[in-house]
């Protein structure tokens, strides 16, 4: 199976490449892509660079451009697949219906990859961006169950790629405003969810306290791990009402991360072709561990040995992690 | 401007539903769009009351559209989309995946959550048949009143998010039920406790968000009832409504008037607040900032 690794930097690139990647994704330093952090990303320049790095060492390059481009500014997004193409990335990993249908008619014989933020949850969807624009392969949705996996697979002719470890998303991507209603900043537009920029921490009565536009977070103990305030793994509170009772805590996910090590073989036999490690934001020392030890992984069970075990586990945020919707049981 | 009402986002019971669609034949709404939007497994205890309702509503000489659910994962949900086309009434799309099923040449409409955020998409779904489109509740104006004219250049009609609790996400699982320690294959319906939905607050009591099973939406309720003069400006062609509990006929009616124009912002807002005086407004969205804040 193929590892697709994330670079936010030239330097994780190589890291990840050094450390055994197949395949690595990156994007733009500008909010074409949906991680448009501050520090983070690639110029057309360092992306050429990058392709030549891997290419030397039989890897190749994949270029987000996820967001959905703003109206009347379309061109910035045309001129970033125009960009990632004359580069010489493999493929461009696309989300917008506009921008697909867009590439797809100016540059016939680039390789288009479905995002996630794509939101295509379903073979008919899959199958309607493959027939129409030729998408060659789709990453899933995180809402979706091995079973059904197998069985998207079953019915479409486009390669899947699914996540495996990093950040867990527990909304429909691509599909998620929680963000801009609590901060004025989307991934859909800005690509950024929960930005650092709308955090304020504070301590009050002996605890610390994480604030998101406004809106408090998390409240822990002093001293102990304080989670990155995003929404959607907020600890809030549902009063009680008629019939049911008030409930205080992690309503909507806990804040773990996302570990299917050892769904793998799984994967494999529902007919994944590619798993994507999350986290462009990370150091490039995290990407080498990470892609090191999956990397690991997809030998043993391509080889039918056993996967090695705890390989990632201080690396997990909260060190708890989830095999998320992939099991059922999730929902 | 005129106003269009978005299907049922809460789960409501066969007997409620019946009658809001009675009163809504009678309201100055010009058109309605129906179907279960949110989740499948709420549509068997409400689904006989669909034909009954487009009659009625045709009856009294409103639009009326079937809308696919928003988020299709399931061989039935999809089952149950392509027989959406096949009543031969308007179907609005909530999924692109419903667009494997539209007959070749048949027009359609476009719910709030595809994701039209720019005119190479809105100008490919007008290609495509797209009649109308809602665009999704988080865009700016400066981007609607863009979308807006490249609508009215493609000849079809853009309308925006004109009132109630905004739809924020959706999720393979279901936060109701999880609010009652089940999973969304064991809910028992718990949704249908709540017509307006659960509300979640901050730790410190501050009203955020409400769930609607497998749906997250604003608990403020986001209007566009004091911008109708930048909207109609722009060349929006309708509000939509969503529906909600309480006096829905008396929020019609409001909109109506304010939507034909000539309604300065504080009146619009306080008429508002008159008749949901517990209600928290936004129309950050709109604004450009926080979705969940009230300008000025």
């Amino acid at each position: 199976m193929e590892l697709v690794c994330p670079a936010g930097t030239p330097a994780a690139l190589r890291a990840a490449v050094d450390a055994g990647a197949h395949t690595v994704y990156c994007g733009f330093a500008n909010e074409t892509n949906a991680r448009n952090f501050p520090g983070l990303n690639f110029s057309a320049q360092e992306l050429a660079e990058g392709v030549a790095y891997a290419a030397a060492r039989g890897a190749r390059v994949l270029v987000a451009i996820n967001t959905f481009p703003r109206a009347g500014d379309q061109a910035i997004w045309h001129r970033a697949v125009a960009e990632a193409k004359a580069a010489g990335a493999h493929a461009v990993i696309l989300a917008d219906l506009g921008l697909i249908a867009h590439a797809a008619e100016a540059h016939p014989d680039l390789r288009l990859h479905l995002s996630v933020q794509a939101a295509a949850a379903n073979p008919d969807a899959i199958n309607f961006y493959a027939e129409t624009f030729g998408i060659r392969r789709v990453v899933l949705p995180r809402v979706l169950t091995v079973e059904e996996i197998t069985a998207i697979n079953r019915e479409i002719d486009v390669e899947t790629e699914v996540f495996v470890f990093g950040g867990l998303c527990v909304m429909a991507e691509g599909r998620c405003s929680l963000s801009s209603y609590a901060t004025g900043l989307s991934p859909n537009m800005n690509g950024v969810c929960s930005p650092a920029s709308h955090v304020v921490y504070g301590e009050v009565g002996g605890q610390n306290e994480a604030r998101l536009g406004g809106f408090l977070i998390h409240r822990t103990p002093k001293g102990a791990p304080a989670p990155y305030p995003t929404l959607c793994k907020g600890c809030f509170t549902a009063p009680a009402t008629a019939t049911g009772a008030a409930q205080t805590g992690h309503l909507f996910e806990d804040p773990v991360s996302l570990d299917a090590t050892e769904l793998i073989p799984r994967l494999r036999q529902a007919g994944v072709t590619a798993l994507k490690i999350e986290g462009r934001q990370r150091s490039r020392a995290y990407v080498a561990q990470v892609v090191r030890a999956f990397r690991a992984a997809v030998e043993a069970v391509e080889t039918g040995a056993p996967i090695p075990a705890g390989l990632l586990a201080k690396l997990t945020e909260g060190q708890a992690a989830t095999t998320g919707a992939y099991a059922k049981t999730w929902r | 401007m005129d106003l269009t009402i978005g299907p049922i986002a809460f789960f409501w019971n066969a007997e409620t539903v019946r009658g809001f669609y009675r009163t809504l034949a009678a309201s100055p709404a010009r058109r309605v769009v129906i179907g279960e939007w949110v989740c499948s497994k709420r549509l068997p205890f409400w689904q006989q009351e669909i034909p009954g309702a487009v009659e009625c509503l045709r009856t009294a000489g409103k639009e009326v559209a079937l809308s696919t659910l928003s988020l299709i994962t399931l061989r039935r949900e999809r089952r149950q989309t392509e027989e959406l086309f096949a009543t031969g009434l308007p179907v609005e799309i909530a999924d692109l995946g419903a667009l494997k099923h539209l007959p070749e040449g048949m027009p359609f409409q476009v719910g709030p959550l595809v994701n039209v955020y720019n005119e190479g998409t809105l100008e490919w779904l007008a290609r495509k048949g797209a009649t109308r489109i809602c665009l999704p509740p988080e865009l700016p104006l400066a981007s609607v009143a863009r979308l807006a004219a490249a609508g009215a250049a493609a000849g079809l009609a853009v309308e925006v998010w004109g009132h109630g609790r905004a739809p924020l996400a959706i999720s393979g699982r279901c936060y109701h039920a999880r609010l009652h320690d089940r999973a969304k294959d064991s809910c028992q319906f718990i949704c249908g406790d709540d017509p307006d939905g659960r509300d979640v607050e901050t730790l410190e009591g501050v009203p955020f968000l409400t769930v609607n099973g497998v749906q997250t939406l604003g608990h403020a309720h986001t209007t566009a009832a004091g911008q109708i003069d930048e909207l109609r400006e722009a060349g929006v062609t309708a509000l939509r409504l969503s529906p909600q509990t309480g006096d829905f006929a008396g929020l019609v009616g409001l909109y109506h008037r304010i939507a034909q124009g000539g309604t300065p912002r504080p009146e619009a807002l306080a008429g508002l607040r008159r008749l949901m005086p517990e209600a928290a407004l936004a129309d950050g969205f709109l604004a450009g900032t926080p979705g969940a804040s009230i300008a000025g």
